[in-house]
């Protein structure tokens, strides 16, 4: 395993640029996460690490050396597509042995049937190994194509949404399973993902991007709780960050300028206007089983947060809201420090 | 080709789903189909036929009227078409030793003696180095030019790809006087390596296009993983590419095949002894007063037989390959 960074990085597709001055140092063994919507240049960003894309400007680094300027093959990484990794003409067992065949890097048959069995072993899927990658079913596929990225001992692991087609019962087992193994092979995890469920629950670090650029990188807690501008801040979250004018609610700690007001559930306090006139009423309530979705409307706007099933609120009852801590911005969106008192 | 390359993404197959619209309908409407079909069949088989039965006729036989539809089979037409003959006086014919052959007593039977073979299994040979040399020449060229078009930001790609399209464009007569004159400086008039070279490019237009609409099926994904996994792009081309464009390669190597082994216009006019291939010699087996049309039969008999047998060989390729584009998705 080793380090991977990207320096002063810049690729345009003719008039698109698809990512834009990327400076990106993943640590040995860190687990980081890429999150944005499509578009925002994360699959790019691992292209260009894998070598699958040639950065018109800035340096690829691996293990402390620049590999700009070298094949995918010598790069020594492994990466794993969203989709079409496997080869239809090959069995499962096949597939998984590919890298190790490869030429330059080729092992005895001997230690390919020991590696491939270990690691089918690890997903689950060994008594699959003979079938067609055509007969098996999507997540097996997708275990098969994680297996052959693990086969490898690398030197970094790239991932690009490699759970996205998977259903949600899947999704969650194969994360813990990638948690797992990132944990015992202390393994660099490059992964992308548009899922702030996988970002939260696996990274070391979360690196939002937004049209090719790196917003802001930091451990998920640091992401979640300090978004840097109002851009972050909706991507993480469920339900989302409201955004709120800044004098919708009374606050304590606002700071000057503040324009935008961020209130996640955990920064709103409801409780039934005891006198029948509160600032909000209930609009709506979905009941998700384990939880409630409540939709305030205040004045022409609508918050959405979640509440205790147990909760007593019904549709068109008058609330009383409450910010605590949320989270400010500026005109521009840029996130303000509370005042502090 | 989705049910091979992409079950990944949909796991029902659009070759089920066709055959099931069928199927699933009406009984009436199936013997309705099945008809329409048997019938197409006969009116396309007729003229096959007649050529197979025409092949066992004898030459009194073959221009009979009315067309005789049950007649005593001969093999004098294939006799004919492989030997070179002469007639001679009965006082000749009776101081020959008896016939040693089949073919010399049928032979003899219409007062004749076999001076020879004839040209004909040149022509099949010259037929069978042309077509297939140009079929794979055009296949291989065609997938290494469709692969680097499809993958690779290829400068004015548009007008490349229309450029090699448009060498079809005009019929091969109008093209046939340059191209006898440039043969001609280049040395290659009447040589199967120029009837080779000329094949091979008029076919690159259809291996081309047809490949690169194959190729573009295959996601690059597959050899981007492989590259990542240690292989140049070129071991990936022959590990992965090539295992699922086999479809692709099988169908365009028989459009290529059927155009090279049937090509008439430029043989007659660019080859005459050596490279000559079989289609501008067999309508002109002449036999005593016209046309020996048993011959011609058995001559085009014989010349139908390789791209049958490549076509069987490869039909279920073919079948895939060329409903692919209609049943995806």
């Amino acid at each position: 395993m080793a380090d991977v960074a990207l320096r002063g990085v810049h690729k345009r597709f003719g008039e698109t640029t698809a990512v834009e001055g990327m400076d990106l140092a993943v640590a040995d063994g860190e687990f980081l996460v890429l999150l944005g919507p499509t578009g925002a240049g994360k699959t790019t960003t691992l292209r260009l690490l894998a070598g699958l894309e040639k950065p018109d400007e800035g340096e690829v680094r691996i293990g402390g050396h620049d590999v700009t300027g070298e094949p995918p093959a010598a790069r020594d990484l492994a990466f794993v597509f969203q989709q079409y990794s496997l080869y239809p003409h090959m069995t499962a067992y096949d597939n998984l042995a590919f890298p190790l065949r490869a030429p330059g890097r080729r092992l005895d048959d001997g230690r390919i049937r020991d590696r491939v069995t270990h690691i089918a072993e690890l997903l689950h899927i060994d008594h699959k190994l003979d079938s067609k990658a055509t007969q098996l079913s999507g997540g097996e596929m997708q275990r098969v194509a994680i297996g052959r990225a693990l086969v490898r001992d690398p030197a970094a692991f790239l991932m690009d949404e490699p759970l996205s087609s998977l259903d949600a019962k899947l999704r969650s087992e194969l994360r813990l399973e990638l948690a797992r193994i990132h944990r015992e092979r202390g393994a660099t995890i490059v992964y992308v993902t548009h899922d702030q469920i996988e970002a939260m629950t696996l990274a070391d670090r979360i690196g939002v991007l937004r049209e090719g650029r790196l917003v802001q990188l930091g451990p998920p807690r640091d992401v979640y709780e300090a978004p840097r501008n109002v851009y972050v801040a909706s991507r993480l979250g469920s339900p989302a960050m409201n955004l709120l004018p800044g004098d919708l609610l009374p606050v304590e700690g606002k700071p000057e300028g503040t324009a935008t007001v961020g209130a996640r559930t955990e920064h709103l306090h409801i409780a039934p206007a005891d006198d029948g006139r509160g600032v909000g009423t209930v609009r709506r309530i979905e009941h998700l089983g384990d939880q409630n979705h409540i939709h305030l409307a205040v004045g022409e706007h609508t918050l959405v947060t979640l509440a205790d099933p147990a909760s007593a609120l019904r549709t068109g009852d008058p609330v009383d809201i409450r910010l605590d801590a949320p989270v400010f911005f500026d005109r521009d969106g840029e996130q303000l420090a509370p005042r502090t008192r | 080709m989705k049910a091979e390359t992409g079950a990944a993404a949909t796991p029902a197959t659009g070759g089920k789903a066709v055959a099931h619209s069928v199927a699933e309908s009406s009984p009436g409407l199936r013997w309705l189909a099945g008809l329409v079909v048997v019938v197409y069949a006969l009116v396309t088989m007729i003229p096959l036929v007649w050529i197979l039965l025409t092949g066992f006729k004898t030459p009194q036989d073959s221009i009979s009227y009315p067309p005789k539809v049950v007649f005593e089979p001969s093999l004098e037409g294939y006799v004919n078409l492989f030997t070179n003959r002469s007639r001679q006086t009965p006082e000749y014919m009776a101081s020959l030793p008896p016939p040693e052959t089949w073919y010399d007593k049928l032979v003899r039977s219409r007062n004749m003696v076999i001076t020879g073979p004839s040209r004909f299994k040149d022509r099949y040979v010259n037929s069978v180095i042309i077509g297939f040399g140009s079929t794979f020449l055009a296949v291989f060229l065609g997938t290494l030019t469709a692969y680097a078009f499809s993958r690779f930001r290829v400068p004015l790609q548009d007008d490349l790809l229309f450029f090699i399209l448009s060498t079809r464009m005009m019929p091969p007569i109008a093209v046939a006087i340059p191209i006898f004159l440039m043969f001609r400086e280049l040395g290659l008039s009447d040589t199967h390596l120029g009837m080779i070279l000329l094949y091979t490019a008029v076919n690159m237009s259809l291996s081309v296009w047809l490949l690169k609409g194959f190729m573009d099926e295959i996601p690059r994904e597959y050899e981007e993983a492989a590259m990542v996994d240690g292989y140049t792009r070129l071991q990936a081309f022959f590990k992965v590419v090539l295992p699922q464009a086999t479809t692709g390669i099988a169908a365009t190597a028989i459009f290529c095949l059927i155009f090279a082994w049937n090509e008439y216009a430029f043989a007659l006019l660019l080859t005459s002894g050596n490279a000559q291939t079989a289609p501008p010699f067999i309508p002109i087996i002449i036999g005593e007063g016209g046309l020996d049309w048993p011959a011609v039969a058995a001559g085009t008999t014989l010349f139908l037989l390789p791209v049958l047998i490549f076509t069987v060989m490869l039909r279920s390729h073919l079948l895939r390959g060329i409903t692919f584009g209609a049943v995806r998705k």
